[in-house]
């Protein structure tokens, strides 16, 4: 162990370079000024200046989400810390690690309503995995160690680190390599063998089985060993959300995504379904629907690396703690074993259904009749020319759930969004941290008006630091989601979600192309389906600017099909009014 | 609804009182009862925390709670095998007339008077929730100016210490 004197400011810039962080987006202030003046000088870390902490906190989140690595985000106090609030919220519903980092006032002054004092720790602790404040220099380097370990093992998680400004300030001897203090800390990865033997029991019994994925098992970086147990069961999968990619859309035990924006095939399959196995998915509402009828002749294993998901909103027959990667190892060997003794499960029957369904209702949609551009129409081709390699970030809303449905996705964490938070605003930021944590990659992002204008500040920070990222603004002049709820609950009564002018004919406002270009980024428009393809391969022949694409679309187009909130899985829509008829397949 | 004992071992560190009690509102739960301290190790406290819930969401409050970074261990004690203890500090009108009467039933709950008015007393007394309400009960006819209780805390019979593996993972990561 070596012991250099050096200020707390130091130690953290220390600390975090041997880490191993790269990249920290951020907002210098008050408080954490002592922070970034070693921050200058470091030779290891590029501190990505952004223009609001919210942007640093999605930049850090997409960064995280690309790399495998913890997303690093820095603040003042204060407000500076309080505008990381949303994307800490955001990590936490879909288990992202970042670590974010925080001045606080002198020590002396906690507690006395000074200039920019916010209780950060105090108002992030249900929102964060863990937090730490400190006000001793000492404890700088451990406890950066200590967060970064929170936020990576385990199920992941935002973690916040606020540090008073004296202890940035104080000189003091700085050890290195620290010690960890966490006991209470000890996360389960190994999965109890047998609780594994018990469900690939029920798996070879089953009849109607369902592998119902989520983003754990992106998380657990266990897609090949998912594809493997996919394969040697043939029992369908059905990806979540937060999972698109963990299977190929192209594989042909592929369902689709469950849930309220689900395909028939995907939440039929789980409705019928006598077995339910699991990985890494939590029951949210948005897949279950109403609870009470969510899957009703289904026992249920649930594997999940956080225990606490486990039996929380489904009672689980087989739990199963453990790391996905780890749990769907084991089931393949033990799975392997029911089939060498000769059970295996005989599918067939369900998979006619199952057939039936996909063949009967495709996803799928109208194009307007007048001629003008459908949203789905664009985010297809984007997906289409820009191909299973890119990254896409969408945003929160109607163009959200288009780009889960009409891009496909063949690699897993191609697709990053705000699923549990649905936080708008989310895409620009994560798609600018995504592309520095992917260089080489193509990273577009597919948002929404609405979304766009909460966040879009952070083109000045790809403009000017070299981060070339695309941005497809789905354009329909509302904030569409919402309208689409009007539309279908609240008797066409478009209570405030019109973000053009009242009039027929009303500007658009702003106008995208110009902001792109006033920020220093290329803006191009297109409104005519003729003219889709063409503005995309000029986006992607343009590699050292941002590029915005202002696609103005069709305002009535809806997302279909749907499982009202809080109704049945079994009531989903297909169009308006329209049902499928679950037995016709048979 | 059926009353739970939690026995909670937690890292002596500041703060985690508002986490362990703002993740019970969270949760939707509500604290009966709270009491915290010192354990015989400086380096752990221990909260005795009572709620009223049914098992399953027992169930889910205490996994949330074992995710809380600071918290080593929790233990359910079962009532049957575990002495639970309040203090209640009441203070009673009692004036020369019903002074005696009030200090009757001191004596026949084995509690204690603790300070004396010319026309009221206070009595201090411990044990469980019954006893407790069982008292109030009686007291309550002379006239209860005020009073004051405890959480509650609990404690295992038997030689068995909930603390020593705890100590043990404490031990290893200092």
């Amino acid at each position: 162990m070596t012991t250099e004197q050096m200020t707390g400011a130091q130690a953290l810039v220390r600390a975090l370079e041997n880490v191993g962080v790269d990249t920290v987006f951020g907002i210098p202030g008050g408080a954490i000024l002592p922070a970034y003046d070693p921050l200058y000088d470091s030779q290891k870390l590029r501190h990505i200046l952004v223009r609001h902490e919210q942007g640093a906190g999605h930049a850090a989140q997409g960064y995280a989400m690309v790399t495998g690595k913890v997303g690093v985000c820095m603040a003042t106090s204060g407000p500076g810390a309080t505008n990381l609030v949303t994307p800490i919220s955001d990590a936490y519903m879909d288990s992202v690690p970042i670590v974010a980092i925080t001045g606080q006032v002198t020590s002396s002054s906690i507690g006395t309503d000074a200039f920019q004092e916010a209780d950060i720790a105090g108002i992030t602790m249900p929102i964060t995995k863990h937090n730490f404040l400190v006000t001793d220099p000492a404890d700088i380097g451990r406890t950066i160690v200590e967060a970064f370990h929170i936020a990576s093992t385990g199920r992941p998680g935002p973690v916040l680190v606020d540090i008073s400004k004296d202890a940035l300030q104080a000189t003091f001897g700085f050890e290195w390599p620290v010690q960890m203090r966490l006991p209470g800390y000890r996360p389960v990865t190994r999965p109890h063998a047998k609780q594994v033997r018990e469900a690939a029991r029920l798996i070879s019994a089953a009849s109607r089985p369902v592998l119902y994925v989520g983003g754990g098992v992106v998380k657990a970086g266990a897609a090949a060993e998912l594809k493997v147990l996919a394969e040697l069961t043939g029992a369908p999968v059905v990806t979540t959300l937060m999972a698109k990619g963990a299977f190929p859309d192209s594989h042909p035990q592929h369902m689709g995504m469950p849930g309220m924006h689900g395909t028939v095939g995907a939440v039929g399959a789980l409705q019928r379904a006598d077995l339910l196995v699991t990985l890494g998915a939590r029951f949210d509402d948005r897949v279950t629907g109403d609870l009470d009828s969510f899957a009703p002749g289904a026992k249920v294993v649930h594997a999940d690396i956080d225990p606490a998901e486990i039996s929380k909103n489904r009672h689980a027959d087989v739990p199963i703690v453990g790391d996905a990667r780890e749990v769907i190892a084991d089931l393949i060997v033990a799975v392997q074993a029911e089939h060498d003794a000769g059970r295996k499960g005989d599918y067939q029957d369900w998979w006619r259904q199952l057939d039936a369904w996909r063949e009967t209702y495709p996803l799928g949609y109208d194009a307007p009749e007048d001629g003008t551009l459908s949203p789905q129409y664009v985010i297809e081709r984007i997906g289409k020319l820009a191909g299973p390699e890119a990254y896409y970030v969408a945003g929160v809303g109607q163009h959200q759930m288009w780009a889960a449905q009409f891009i496909k996705y063949e690699r897993p964490g191609a697709f990053l969004n705000s699923g549990g938070a649905g936080t708008m605003g989310y895409a620009v930021p994560a798609a600018m941290g995504a592309k520095v944590g992917a260089p080489y990659t193509q990273v577009w992002a597919i948002d929404g008006d609405g979304c766009f204008q909460m966040t879009n500040q952070e083109l000045a920070t790809c403009a000017i630091e070299g981060i070339p990222v695309k941005i497809a603004v789905i354009n329909n002049g509302n904030l569409g989601m919402v309208r689409q709820w009007q539309t279908l609950f609240y008797n066409e009564r478009y209570s405030n979600t019109r973000l053009k002018g009242k009039a027929a004919d009303a500007r658009y406002i702003p106008d995208f192309v110009k902001l792109a270009d006033a920020y220093g980024c290329v803006g191009l428009r297109c409104d005519r389906p003729e003219d889709v393809d063409a503005v995309i391969a000029k986006a992607m022949e343009i590699d050292d600017a941002p590029v915005v694409i202002d696609f103005v679309v069709h305002q009535d187009a809806m997302v279909w099909p749907m499982v009202a909130a809080g109704t049945a899985n079994d009531d989903i829509k297909i169009a308006r009014d329209l049902a499928p008829e679950w037995e016709n397949g048979d | 609804m059926t009353q739970h004992t939690l026995s909670v071992l937690v890292e002596n560190t500041p703060g985690i009182l508002a986490r362990v009690a703002a993740l019970f509102s969270r949760r939707g739960f509500n604290i009966e009862s709270l009491a915290v301290g010192t354990t015989e190790h400086p380096e752990i406290s221990r909260m005795t925390i009572v709620v009223n819930v049914e098992s399953l969401p027992l169930e889910q409050v205490t996994k949330q709670l074992n995710k809380l970074v600071n918290v080593l261990k929790i233990v359910e004690l079962d009532t049957a095998v575990s002495v639970q203890r309040q203090l209640l500090l009441v203070k009673v009108r009692a004036d020369a007339e019903t002074r005696s009467q009030v200090l009757e039933t001191v004596q026949l709950f084995r509690a204690k008077v603790v300070d004396v008015a010319p026309d009221a007393v206070t009595v201090e007394v411990t044990g469980n929730r019954d006893k407790l309400d069982a008292l109030i009960r009686v007291l309550e006819p002379f006239g209860i100016k005020e009073m004051v209780q405890s959480g509650m805390v609990a404690i295992g019979r038997g030689a068995r210490s909930i603390t020593d593996r705890s100590l043990r993972a404490i031990d290893r990561s200092a």
